[in-house]
């Protein structure tokens, strides 16, 4: 019996870097957990993209739930996220804001000309300033906001129609019951 | 960052190889040498293309300090001292600025562990959620250590039988 000890050792860290395999697969290594999940979202004030004299706040968003989307011309995941946003953008039932991250406004209006455009709004951050209070570490990245400002589901990298499917629509389903 | 650059500097006058062909050949060599201390200095230019303007040395050292111990998120193994990404230097920046508003090193990393997590900190904060990486690995020692005293205490008892047993053991099994 003793001399199957370490075999049963072996079959210890088997399963160890079995487990250790399966769940990176599961998981996005990347994924870094925000903090500002069940917070309220950083106080901001942007321009639009399309009126840079007009701006848009926090306080001014207040009310009715919403989705950020961070996108910029220059990202290439953005470029895979978009056809996703042009066919399901409509069906999740909560206005989508464009957040232009670090872009040329001209950029990303051509990007926009180009591809289509999804957005009920686009706000600009050209410097990025704001993005770091939202905790941005990458485009694209999705922040859904509700009536109280509070930020209530975050996906970072592109979203897709299982993430949309699994993730977004029953986030927003759950702000729609707490708010009849 | 300008370290890097004399690092790199350096090995052409500390190879002890170079020197004679270098004074023999009056050529292309010193050439050569010319074009390439150029593109050294292209890539310190490139690297020290973020200057900020410290009020005195002892704060550039302490901004130095601070950002090695952050985690640039984007290049996620590099520190935002290090990290030649456009986030890790909107985030020094971000970094000098509040150092300028006097802040303490232990508020500015907070500032950014209330919008990045934990996860900006090389050194993880001892709490529940980190309790086994911080004493996962002396919890194995000492498993391990357990696992040694026993195992040379059984021996040695075992060892003992068998010289009561068999007194003119000599050992043959080595």
């Amino acid at each position: 019996m003793s001399r199957l000890i370490p075999f049963f050792g072996f079959l210890l860290l088997v399963a160890l870097f079995g487990f250790g395999i399966w769940w990176n697969t599961q998981h996005d290594q990347r994924e870094v957990p925000s903090p500002l999940i069940n917070k309220p979202a950083p106080a901001f004030v942007l321009p639009k993209l399309d009126d840079p004299a007009q701006t848009v706040s926090r306080d001014t968003m207040l009310g009715k739930p919403y989705l950020i989307n961070v996108f910029a011309s220059w990202c290439i995941a953005c470029g895979e996220e978009h056809p996703v946003l042009m066919t399901e953008g409509k069906t999740i039932g909560v206005p989508v804001v464009g957040y232009n991250y670090k872009d040329a406004p001209d950029d990303a209006k051509d990007w926009l000309a180009k591809h289509g455009n999804p957005y009920d709004m686009i706000i600009v951050d050209r410097e990025g300033r704001t993005a770091i209070d939202f905790g941005v570490y990458g485009a694209p990245e999705s922040f859904l906001v509700d009536g109280k400002g509070v930020i209530r589901y975050k996906r970072i990298g592109p979203l897709t129609p299982e993430v949309i499917a699994k993730e977004l629509k029953p986030a927003i389903a759950a702000l729609s019951k707490e708010q009849p | 960052m300008i370290r890097r650059f004399f690092v790199g500097a350096h090995p052409v006058r500390d190879n002890p190889t170079k020197r004679p062909s270098w004074r023999r050949a009056q050529g292309a060599l010193p050439q050569v040498l010319l074009l390439l201390l150029f593109f050294m200095a292209t890539v310190a230019f490139a690297q020290a293309i973020d200057p900020l303007p410290f009020k005195d040395h002892a704060q550039e050292v302490r901004f130095q300090s601070l950002t090695r111990e952050l985690r640039c998120l984007v290049c996620q193994n590099e520190n935002l001292a290090d990290s030649n990404a456009d986030l890790a230097r909107d985030l020094r920046h971000e970094v000098f600025n509040l150092m300028q508003q006097g802040k303490s090193d232990e508020e500015i990393k907070q500032y950014l562990v209330d919008r990045y997590s934990d996860f900006v900190l090389y050194d993880p904060p001892v709490k529940a959620s980190t309790l086994l990486l911080w004493f996962g690995p002396l919890v194995i020692l000492l498993a391990g250590a357990a696992v040694v005293v026993v195992t040379v205490r059984r021996r040695g008892r075992a060892a003992v039988t068998v010289a009561n047993d068999k007194p003119t053991d000599e050992g043959d099994d080595w």
